[in-house]
């Protein structure tokens, strides 16, 4: 659907495909499982949430960052969430993408709920099903470009599979790389890229792994304007081009409203939800 | 995947984990080499002692000894026949040996051990120990060092075993039983480990030709060599020929041992002329007081240069010394080179008191010409042990019983088909000799503290060298905390995109032992390097100091030994990649607790 590549799948890869695999039991034994239970809602919602509350401790000071977020998104929406410093979007990205948990609420994925899966589960759920973008890039500075994109695939596959089908991988990574329009850097270290180049190459990374979500937190935060518009044409080029859910984090008024939707936060409350021009 | 590109990249760019491995390193280096050299003294030491003492000593208690050897081997024969290959009997008693050294009397305390070479030398490798046959010269063989063409034959005496081998002076010997030789020091020490053998093979160069000739091996005799035959003539000659001079100065005093037509010559080691018979005992000198009885032997003495031949015919009573006896190391003032002063070389006579069997004992003194010089290499044994010709030790200490003609021994050494049996053969012994007249050891018991000394040693500095590498373990601790710390950004974004807790514990675990296999790898790899050139090392070391620091006449090893047991290596590089691994658990716990979202915004 989104990639014409024939990359590789194993079980739990075809399993993803259906949504439902997050909470059915070992991933492995049931491909393709199908059934999509709209108890919840009768819209095609793909991932979305409920009541959600988080609040941070601090020493004896309990300080509350969510306090009761309902969100949904559906498939390829481009979602923006902007806000004040402080007003829990971050978080909200972090909760909907299993790095965090919430203290009330729940999150939803295909009306299953995701947020109370074991760890082990999450771990593969987020590996398969989210890409993260991250306003430090956050590349792992001892890999070359090409191994940083590579890695979500390294984490996935066992050594064993990866050798075997280490060819189609890199032949992807390449083509991705290329795409995002890096194909001169691919043996570079991410010290040797400026800002712009190393924010493609984590959009590589979290497109390597084929993701439903892409959860972006303020991917032009450390961009110059006229950088952090390129790196927006991307992301809008790819949830058009690919039908690629988006899910993106901003302070930025004028970035925000590049997306469909805007819902804007403040003090862990959805104050607005726009529809974008 | 990732996990081992992970580990293998943080491997090759963090240069703090070198320490670590460099730590591992020189503790698995170092344990390997202190164990390889202590197991090479010990097992050195265990040869040597056990080459002096049998499998199995049966000893009695008394100085005055078992009145009937033959009777008793009889006995150890049906007792543990089956198990034994040679017995040999020996009559070991405290003594004193007196010998002159430039002008002045020396007398050292000594074991006197009463043997029959015969079959002392099928019990424990004898010929071994002795100059003799390690220099070469019991064989016939001349050698000196040239400084060209290394091991040099400079002469071979005509019907010796290098004649019959058909070795001519003048060939060049480059190998000794298939191993090679440098010089004559190497040569010796090889001849050490060769000559218990019926023959030997010595590889030469002949006219630019190499050959392989085999040299028999000559038994252990009480005879002297060629050379040694030679300088007692030489001695003999001399002293009569000063005698001579003084005879006319000469006032004889009257009676005592003077008064014998033959003057007691003033230097101990110039023994009277020839005597007719010299195998013959004294006649019933059990009847004569100790007083009465002369130094010399008995007998009608030649008259003075009668027949030359005669007069470098050894005395009856012969010994082996022990080389520690008559040997120190003296420092060349000029050169500063230390060699070695023999004080008693072999052809000339000492003087051996030892006391008489029976009772009360009484003193008893002889003159004995020395065959050969021990070198055992146990400065215990080389500076305390003479060996003399059995029957002259027995009959001098009166164990020969006049009427029956039996021998009496203190001690019977058995060497059996398998040491293994040892425990077998002991009980049997000790059941059949009575504990409170007879005590039956194995060597290995006879010199137990010893023995167990070396072990508690080599087990302490092993405990001590392994808290080395504990240390380093310690050290690994500290760098991976750091590097955890260093890295925790990295954890949440591996986390980020999927990791599990056990991916990334298992990513510094596998540091760990990555850290752990290289650092004792290559701790083994230098370990042994280090112990095949230890050799070089220390003549390295000694000419950057400019003093020796394994000083060979001090230890008697012409190298330092050595001995690499695989099975101490490899629990010793077990043991260091364990302690890596322990090491690096607090670290990848955390690493793996680490809270994904924290860690990213760790800056």
């Amino acid at each position: 659907m989104r990639t014409p590549q024939p990359i590789p799948r194993d079980a739990s890869q075809q399993a993803r495909d259906a949504w439902a695999t997050a909470t059915s039991a070992p991933v492995t034994t049931e491909p393709a499982s199908p059934p999509q239970q709209p108890n919840r809602s009768e819209k095609a919602s793909r991932l979305g949430c409920v009541a959600l509350e988080k609040s941070y401790r601090k020493g004896d000071l309990v300080i509350p960052v969510l306090r009761g977020v309902d969100l949904e998104v559906t498939s390829g929406e481009f979602l923006s969430v902007s806000g004040q410093s402080g007003s829990g979007k971050s978080t909200l990205l972090h909760v909907l993408g299993l790095l965090d948990a919430p203290n009330v609420g729940e999150v939803h994925c295909d009306g299953r709920r995701i947020d109370n899966l074991t760890e082990p589960k999450r771990d593969e759920l987020r590996n398969q099903n989210f890409g993260f973008i991250f306003q430090s890039y956050h590349l792992l500075p001892e890999l070359t470009l090409l191994e940083n994109v590579v890695a979500p695939l390294a984490i996935r596959f066992s050594t064993l599979r990866w050798w075997s089908q280490r060819k189609a991988i890199h032949e992807r990574a390449s083509e991705i790389i290329e795409k995002v329009g890096l194909g001169h850097r691919i043996k570079h270290r991410p010290s040797e890229l400026s800002g712009g180049e190393m924010q493609r190459a984590a959009i590589a990374r979290a497109l390597i792994g084929q993701p439903r979500v892409l959860l972006a937190d303020e991917p032009t935060g450390n961009l110059d304007s006229a950088t952090g518009q390129e790196i927006m044409a991307l992301l809008a080029s790819l949830n058009e081009v690919q039908q690629l859910t988006i899910i993106m984090v901003t302070h930025d008024e004028r970035i925000a409203c590049q997306a469909h939707r805007i819902v804007r936060l403040a003090e862990g409350r959805v104050e607005t939800v726009n529809q974008a021009a | 995947m990732y996990k081992l590109q992970l580990c293998l990249r943080y491997l090759r760019t963090r240069w703090i984990a070198m320490a670590s491995i460099v730590s591992v390193m020189l503790g698995v280096a170092t344990m390997i080499v202190v164990n390889s050299v202590m197991a090479g003294f010990a097992t050195e030491m265990r040869e040597r002692i056990h080459g002096i003492l049998a499998d199995i000593v049966v000893e009695t208690h008394t100085l005055d000894g078992d009145p009937d050897a033959a009777a008793r081997m009889q006995e150890i024969q049906e007792v543990a026949g089956n198990y034994v290959e040679a017995m040999t009997a020996t009559v070991e008693v405290y003594g004193m040996i007196s010998f002159k050294y430039r002008g002045q009397v020396i007398t050292r305390p000594v074991t006197l051990i009463g043997i029959d070479p015969e079959t002392k030398g099928a019990v424990s490798p004898l010929v071994t120990n002795l100059t003799s046959f390690t220099s070469g010269r019991r064989m016939g063989l001349a050698l000196e060092d040239d400084a060209n063409i290394g091991c040099r034959v400079a002469g071979v005496l005509s019907g010796s075993s290098a004649d019959t081998g058909g070795i001519h002076a003048g060939d060049r010997i480059t190998g000794c039983n298939g191993t090679a030789v440098q010089d004559t020091r190497e040569l010796a020490s090889r001849l050490k480990n060769a000559v218990d053998q019926k023959a030997i093979e010595l590889d030469i160069i002949r006219d630019g030709q190499p050959l392989t000739l085999e040299l028999p091996v000559p038994r252990p005799t009480w005879n002297l060599t060629a050379d040694a035959r030679e300088h007692r003539r030489a001695i003999i000659e001399l002293e009569r020929r000063r005698l001579e001079w003084n005879q006319p100065q000469d006032i004889v005093p009257a009676g005592g041992t003077q008064a014998a037509p033959q003057p007691t010559p003033p230097d101990l080691n110039t023994p009277p002329g020839s005597q007719p018979s010299p195998l013959t005992p004294p006649p019933s000198f059990e009847t004569i007081p100790p007083p009465a009885r002369d130094f010399s032997t008995p007998g009608t003495p030649a008259p003075l240069g009668s027949d030359v031949a005669d007069l470098s015919d050894p005395l009856p009573a012969r010994v082996y010394l022990g080389a520690g006896l008559i040997e120190f190391p003296i420092e060349d003032k000029k050169t500063g080179e230390i060699r070695i002063e023999r004080m008693v070389l072999s052809g000339e006579d000492v003087r051996i008191t030892t006391v008489s069997a029976g009772r009360p004992p009484e003193p008893r003194h002889f003159t004995a010409t020395v065959v050969d010089v021990f070198k055992s290499g146990m400065s215990e044994y080389d500076s305390n042990l003479v060996f003399c010709n059995l029957e002259e030790l027995q009959q001098t200490r009166g164990m020969i019983d006049p009427s029956t003609g039996d021998r009496a021994v203190t001690s019977i050494q058995v060497k059996l088909k398998n040491f293994e049996d040892a425990e077998t053969v002991v009980e049997r012994l000790r059941a059949a000799f009575p504990a409170h007249i007879y005590s039956v050891r194995t060597w290995q018991q006879k010199q137990g503290p010893l023995l167990a000394a070396v072990e508690l040693e080599t087990g302490i500095l092993n405990i001590l060298l392994f808290l080395i590498i504990t240390v380093a373990g310690f050290g690994i601790l500290a760098i991976f905390y750091m590097i955890v710390v260093e890295k925790t950004r990295d954890i949440g974004i591996l986390k980020a995109l999927g990791a599990s807790r056990r991916g990334i514990m298992s990513i510094f675990l596998g540091y760990g032992l990555a850290l752990g296999v290289v650092g004792s790898g290559v701790g083994v790899l230098l370990g042994l390097v280090f112990v095949h050139y230890i050799n070089q090392i220390e003549d390295g070391i000694t000419w950057m100091l400019g003093r020796k620091v394994f000083d060979e006449t001090i230890y008697y090893f012409p190298e330092i030994p050595t001995a690499v047991n695989p099975l101490t290596v490899g629990w010793v590089a077990l043991g260091a990649i364990a302690i890596a691994v322990l090491a690096s658990i607090l670290p990848a716990r955390r690493a793996a607790k680490l809270h994904p979202v924290q860690a990213l915004r760790y800056e």
